[in-house]
């Protein structure tokens, strides 16, 4: 299944992308798409701190399953305010 | 739910509490309880010189509204506005803006407080720090929304 990622923040500097698109087997889940990227993207895996995770615009656990066409957003702890 | 009349906003134009308090009064409205977040020089000793806002726009706005209508379910409001800017700040401007419109004092002060603490744990907006020596984005607390 495909999947569109959404990077905001660290992320999107670390990666130089803001957007892309992944393929994924069926019954992946949030963390599983996230083991695939730093696999891609070895510096992620060495952020001091773990990304926090969003689809469809909820935020969502790791163990969340995705589904064909959903929009997976990944970003550091929130600090707004 | 957020009542329709709420008012909901992640914008890059700046923001004015003043006019908000006057959009969420109401015949009905006896307290106000505002909260402006401004741009600070310095952060743990060090100076800064301006920050940076991004933002999620669609899921900011959704989480502001759940957290509107949490507000709305906890206390008996009669208006709420919550905003947040996005994009360059320079030193003294507000970055968040959040009035909250009651019968009385106690439940617009207490929905109030409630408001920015909602606010810095989930809505997905992050701040650059812009210092002498480097920009960094600042980490919230990374324990589950």
């Amino acid at each position: 299944m495909r999947i569109a990622v959404k990077l905001f923040a660290s992320y999107r500097e670390l990666l130089g992308e803001d957007e892309l698109e992944m393929e994924l087997d069926e019954g992946a889940t949030v963390g599983d798409a996230l083991d695939l990227l730093k696999r891609t993207y070895p510096a992620l895996a060495e952020q001091g701190y773990s990304p926090l995770t969003a689809c469809n615009l909820k935020h969502v656990s790791k163990r969340h399953f995705l589904q064909e066409g959903d929009e997976l957003a990944i970003f550091p702890p929130v600090s707004g305010g | 739910m957020a009542d329709s009349a709420d008012i909901i906003r992640v914008t890059p134009d700046p923001l004015d509490v003043a006019a908000l308090m006057k959009a969420v009064r109401t015949s009905g409205t006896g307290a106000l309880a505002s909260f402006v977040g401004v741009v600070r020089d310095e952060d743990q000793g060090r100076r800064v010189h301006h920050l940076v806002y991004e933002a999620y726009p669609p899921m900011a706005d959704k989480e502001l509204a759940r957290i509107a209508g949490e507000m709305r379910e906890r206390w008996r409001l009669t208006g709420v506005a919550l905003t947040h800017r996005t994009g360059r700040l320079e030193i003294g401007e507000a970055s968040v803006a959040i009035v909250v419109a009651a019968a009385h004092r106690r439940e617009a002060l207490e929905a109030c407080a409630f408001a920015i603490e909602s606010i810095k744990k989930t809505v997905p907006i992050w701040k650059k720090e812009f210092r002498d020596e480097a920009e960094e984005w600042i980490i919230g607390d990374p324990s589950r929304p």
